[in-house]
């Protein structure tokens, strides 16, 4: 009795609260007669049932070490254990912190010990309190992972009972967070003894059993192409799924088994047009995604179908006309509605918690349904105030729905109509520009990404975004760590010196600095390379321009394009680099850098000669350039390119089999005989 | 065509017969020609086969003898620019098809019935034509045909040119994606609710038409040269899966049903459940279980055991075939009953009459019939609901249907052993209470089944039977002076008299009367009429509920409310 008010942690304030009665349930545990203890847990855990009250005060009495000790000592009769194992199971039950308590006493690896005790109802008592505890967010997952012995031997006990099985699915489910996670179990058979619990008389195991496959095959092809060769009682999994789409079964159940087939399919294991997909995946998502479904299936519903039909045309063609989803979805902004908030203060507060995750499902949703169809975005921005929502999405505080807002933004731009209507009228370039101030990278490259087809040439929204200052930041992003916007960042600057003023491209070329303009020239991601070039090459466009820029950078871009075209690069780089030359060939004085350069010559000629057509083109267009007649000094040009055998490889070049180059070369070969 | 042609094989014979392929004129008839006709009518009759199947499967609910179901389009209800074909299912356009006046429609054989609870069909676009002008829909009847399907008060469609839809109306609304040839048009109805979607190739489009009036047709409308369609009314299956959307509905009215509130205070409604199975125990004088759910459940028994028993008494005689001992009983214990009630005595004795010729009767099997434990098997269940017996005339539909009920319930009761002890004696052989009856037993319990003879074989017994048939003749000539012509009466002795004109009665087309099943309604019939001499109700308020929800149903298919399709009263009473 004495050791044990000792050991009780002596905190006032707490102390206060504790009942004398619960101590009396503590110093129970602590009888020198077995028999006592027995009772006294008994007791503890008819006195725990419900009482949440109750349970802390236990927590802070110390219990849950004496009970593991107990639990632990093979001295212990079987029923003491089992008992023991069952009030931590109710003080599971309780509070995060009852849980952050019992993972602080080392609860999980006492527990898993205990699995490898023989007897079932101890073992089903053991397995029962893992999984409130494993549930619980506040558990870390990766304490399943700890003992490497625990998965195969959990995975053993799924033989032993239905409440063996409907725990440890519902564990294996929660745990499964990781593709290392999902290898470790699919390496210890999780496939194989999962599969015949799909058919499981018990509903409940049924369903964790579906919840398993749904966590192990997201983005998993591993594990995706084993399930479809997977038999349960002869028949083939996906039809196990597509028969717990069936509209009579609960909604929990088909939508787990629709994101089942969802995940198998994206990972290349079903094909798009199997009509388990496409006649009952798909249409049970959209059934999800219906105002009759709870606000937690309607988020759900919509992001495993915008995953679903994320790379496929025909998936989104059949959702857009499938039970009106497009202006179904509309409803998702319209949480929480006036009524609610009038009505029901309970009603209201269940919508504002999942108003910012309906609206960020609609944007993916749309964004994913809009991607590739040109008849369904302008479908999507027809829908009510589609737009206005979009520009409100972009400066919400949730980060979520920012993200998605601007990838359904994204999407939409891939319009050409829409950036010549909707997107100027509702001048989202504004929240855009904002939006890139300062986002995460995330948000940063779906909108510069975005902001680089509203830079395009002919979209209405390109003078007002150059006058708001987007050149300094553009720039700032070619200097980004992440490749990604590096792209996008020169892409837009791309986009933007197509075709543009003087002023616009001295601007570009001020402000990135040809320190910066080189560094991107060897840029280890080839994206950001071939951009570069393209800028460069939209640079160099116009005779004044061409004239002007080389007249002030000259030497680092002939020095560049040497560089380019000496390294090891692919033929579409080599292809861009020849296009720049040809380019600066184009130039009244910039021809004198490549004439007066006969090692670039020499390059030139040995790209005339080249195996690949595409590179011969650029070569001899650059040639064309140099020998046009028109110009001051064609001439001495075309006598000084005849002596370096020139005239030899246009000759041969105008037999070539490719009717392009062929032209080419005999236009080319016309300046000559003029 | 090989597999139409296994799976139609029994017919094949007749089919032959019909098409006239004897084997005299077989080499007039060119044999390619004589192929594809035969080929042809086999496809039809496999169509057919088919069709019945799959409309049973998906409308259980619907009597097609009050509301059949459209099957085809209508010859006589169309525009004249329409043609068809092919068993009329294909519809083709014979118009000008100049300007929106020269638009024409069809509609099905029949309205859909509200009894589906949800209806669907589909068509076909075979050739789009000139311009695609097609309206696929619902019609009411009287709706003028020289129309596209939605144009109109009570006509609703969607058309293919658009994909707009038309709810009584000349201007459409944007409703789903265009249709042309190639594609499969589906529409379906749902009569719980009364809205109607499409679908286009298997994918449902959503809600078109909402409040939709009840007795719709299915329609379509075609408007330029070359519009062909094809309809599936279920000859085919359908590109949709209706059944999925049906069992979602089938689902969500069991819950309905199934949480519908009982009021408030839960006792009651145990203590009237508990009424109810009481007096249908005392009912049926299932006396010692209905003591004992009486004395555990609190209840105070309405009438006197010592009744109860005489009742239990009477019908397990007549339910064993002993009428004779069943006639004499029920004189002796309720003096006036028969004597009042004449036309109840004739049939008791027309039931005797038959019983005798059984050989189960105890005047002939004393004289040397068989025993009447022959005759006990007990009629199973699912016989019993589908007896011909309840499908005689509407009036007396009510009444047989819940004799149907009484029995089934009867039936749970023994299977569930609940009343093992009492009231089933005459099942199990061994009574503990009431009269015994093995008095008469003879050996001869398995030579029943194996050789029927008339009256047990014996020769006395056939001569009393010509006796006892004489007198009935003659009871009837008398009840007809006393009482004037019952036509009732008159056909029953003449069913029970052809049983003679058979070397075999058992096997002839009459010989329905010697089931044992028959003995049911007889049974139940006396029982009432006894009940009533002390003021008791004809009959249990357990079978009358019973009998009163399947009425119910019947009555919402009238009225068209749908849901009645997913509610059936069997599905609740296993």
């Amino acid at each position: 009795m004495m050791a044990c008010l000792l050991e009780a942690p002596l905190r006032i304030s707490v102390l206060s609260e504790v009942t004398a009665t619960s101590r009396h349930y503590v110093d129970r545990l602590f009888d020198p007669d077995p028999q006592n203890v027995l009772q006294g847990v008994i007791d503890m855990k008819n006195a725990v049932i419900g009482n949440n009250k109750q349970k802390a005060n236990l927590i802070v009495l110390g219990a849950v070490p004496r009970l593991l000790y107990l639990l632990q000592q093979s001295s212990s009769s079987l029923e003491l254990r089992t008992e023991c194992a069952v009030v931590l199971g109710s003080l599971a039950m309780g509070t995060e912190n009852n849980i952050k308590s019992l993972v602080d006493c080392h609860i999980i690896p006492a527990l898993l010990q205990g699995l490898l005790c023989s007897d079932l109802i101890f073992i089903e008592a053991c397995l029962r309190c893992l999984r409130t505890i494993f549930i619980s967010p506040v558990t870390p997952v990766q304490l399943l992972y700890t003992d490497p012995t625990v998965i195969p031997h959990i995975m053993s006990l799924l033989s032993r009972s239905q409440h063996t099985q409907e725990y440890i699915t519902q564990i294996f489910a929660h745990c499964c967070k990781t593709p290392e996670h999902q290898m470790v179990l699919f390496n210890h058979g999780a496939i194989q003894n999962i599969a015949p619990l799909l058919i499981s008389p018990s509903y409940k195991v049924r369903m964790q059993a579906l919840k398993c496959f749904s966590v192990l095959a997201y983005e998993n092809a591993q594990v995706s192409m084993t399930l479809v060769n997977v038999l349960v009682d002869g028949e083939q999994l996906s039809q196990v799924f597509a028969r717990m789409m069936q509209r009579d079964k609960p909604i929990e159940m088909q939508l787990t088994a629709a994101k089942c087939l969802t995940y198998m399919c994206r990972a290349g294991a079903i094909r798009t047009d199997d009509n388990c997909i496409i006649l009952k995946t798909l249409p049970c998502l959209v059934r999800m995604c219906s105002k009759e479904r709870l606000l937690e299936e309607r988020v759900e519903g919509a992001e495993t179908l915008a995953f679903l039909m994320e790379p496929d045309i025909e998936l989104q063609r059949i959702a857009s006309v499938t039970d009106h989803l497009v202006s179904m979805l509309a409803d998702y902004f319209k949480y929480p509605s006036s009524v609610s908030a009038i009505t029901d203060i309970k009603r209201l507060d269940h919508d504002l918690k999942h108003a910012h995750e309906l609206r960020q499902a609609a944007f993916k949703l749309y964004a994913s349904l809009g991607s590739n169809d040109e008849d369904i975005r302008k479908k999507i921005t027809e829908t009510e105030n589609m737009m206005d929502r979009i520009v409100s999405g972009l400066s919400e505080s949730s980060i979520k729905v920012r993200l998605a807002a601007v990838r359904c933004l994204h999407s939409l731009s891939r319009s050409v109509q829409q950036l010549r209507t909707s997107f100027h009228d509702h001048a989202v370039w504004k929240p855009l520009m904002k939006l890139l101030q300062n986002a995460p990278d995330e948000v940063l490259v779906m909108a510069s990404s975005t902001l680089c087809n509203l830079l395009l040439e002919f979209s209405p929204s390109k003078e007002p975004i150059l006058e708001s200052g987007v050149i300094e930041l553009l720039c700032s992003l070619t200097q980004s760590d992440s490749p990604a916007l590096r792209v996008n960042g020169i892409w837009a600057l791309m986009n933007m010196a197509f075709q543009a003023d003087q002023k616009v491209k001295v601007e570009i070329v001020r402000a990135l600095g040809t320190e910066q303009l080189f560094r991107l020239l060897s840029d280890p991601d080839t994206n950001v390379l071939m951009k570069t070039l393209g800028l460069l090459r939209n640079l160099l466009s116009t005779r004044p321009h061409i004239d002007q820029i080389m007249s002030s950078h000259g030497k680092q871009i002939m020095q560049a394009v040497t560089l380019i075209l000496e390294g090891e690069h692919s033929i579409e780089v080599k292809e861009q680099t020849l296009c720049i030359l040809a380019n600066i060939a184009d130039g009244n004085t910039a021809k004198e850098l490549i004439m007066t350069n006969d090692d670039m010559l020499q390059k030139i000629k040995y790209y005339m000669g080249h195996s690949n057509v595409k590179l011969q083109l650029a070569a001899t267009f650059c040639i064309s350039n140099l020998i046009w007649n028109e110009e001051d000094g064609s001439q001495e040009r075309q006598d000084k390119l005849r002596e370096m055998g020139f005239v030899d490889i246009l000759h041969k070049l105008t037999q070539a089999s490719d009717p392009s180059l062929c032209d080419r070369a005999k236009t080319a070969m016309q300046q000559y005989l003029a | 065509m090989y597999q139409v042609l296994k799976e139609v094989g029994l017919d094949l014979e007749r089919a032959n017969q019909i098409a006239g392929f004897h084997t005299n004129n077989k080499q007039k008839i060119g044999v390619p020609f004589a192929a594809v006709f035969l080929i042809n009518f086999l496809d039809v009759c496999y169509q057919e086969k088919e069709l019945n199947q799959r409309l049973k499967r998906l409308y259980p609910a619907v009597n097609e003898q009050e509301t059949p179901l459209p099957r085809s389009w209508s010859p006589k209800d169309k525009f004249s620019y329409i043609g068809l074909s092919q068993n009329n299912l294909r519809v083709h356009y014979k118009g000008h098809g100049k300007t929106p006046k020269d638009a024409a429609s069809v509609r099905a054989t029949h309205p859909i019935p509200a009894a589906c609870g949800v209806y669907y069909f589909e068509v076909k676009i075979i050739s789009k034509g000139r311009d695609g002008y097609m309206g696929i829909g619902l019609s009411a009847q009287g709706v003028n045909m020289n129309r596209l399907p939605g144009w109109d008060k009570h006509s609703y469609g969607y058309h293919g040119d658009d994909g707009h839809s038309f709810c009584s109306s000349g201007t459409g609304q944007p409703y789903g994606p265009t249709f042309t040839t190639g594609d499969v048009i589906g529409c379906c109805v749902n009569l719980i609710n009364n809205t109607c979607f499409y679908t286009k190739n298997g994918h449902s489009l959503g809600i078109a038409f909402t409040d939709l009036p009840p007795n719709l047709y299915p329609t379509v409308g075609l408007q330029t040269p070359g519009e062909v369609v094809d309809a599936n009314f279920g000859q085919h299956p359908f590109v949709f899966d209706i059944e999925d959307y049906m069992r979602e509905w089938r689902t969500k009215i069991q819950a309905q049903i199934d949480r519908f509130p009982i009021g408030e205070r839960e006792g009651e409604w145990q203590a009237m459940i508990q009424k109810m199975v009481a007096s249908y125990l005392v009912h049926h004088s299932y006396c010692a279980t209905a003591e004992a759910f009486a004395k555990s459940t609190d209840q105070a028994v309405h009438e006197e055991l010592a009744s109860i028993k005489n009742r239990q008494k009477i019908q397990k005689l007549v339910l064993s075939g002993r009428m004779g001992e069943a006639i004499e009983t029920t004189q002796q214990l309720y003096p006036s009953l028969l004597e009042r009630n004449q036309d109840l005595l004739f049939m008791l004795k027309v039931r005797q009459f038959i019983e005798m010729v059984n050989g189960t009767d105890s005047e002939v099997r004393c004289l040397g019939g068989r025993s009447p434990k022959s005759q006990d098997s007990y009629p199973g269940s699912p016989r019993l609901f589908n007896s011909p017996v309840h499908k005689a005339s509407s009036s007396q539909t009510y009444q047989t249907e819940q004799n149907n009920a009484e029995v089934e319930m009867e039936l749970d009761h023994f299977s569930n052993g609940v009343s093992e002890s009492s009231s089933n004696g005459f099942l199990n052989g061994s009574s503990t209470h009431g009269i015994d009856l093995e008095e008469c037993d003879g050996d001869m319990v398995d030579s029943a089944q194996s050789k029927r003879q008339l009256c047990g074989g014996s020769q006395a017994a056939i001569e009393r039977m010509i006796q006892f048939g004489r007198e009935l003749q003659s009871m009837s000539e008398h009840l007809r002076r006393e009482r004037g012509k019952n036509s009732a009466n008159k056909k029953m002795l003449k069913d029970a008299f052809s049983l003679l004109a058979y070397s075999d009665p058992w096997s002839s087309p009459v010989g329905y009367q010697l089931d044992s099943i028959q003995r049911e309604p007889v049974c139940s019939t006396l029982n009432s009429a006894i009940l009533e001499t002390h003021n008791l109700p004809k009959q249990p308020p357990l079978a009358l509920s019973v009998g009163q929800a399947a009425q119910c149903l019947s009555l919402m298919a009238r009225t068209g409310s749908g849901s009645c399709a997913f509610a059936s009263v069997d599905d609740y009473l296993h």
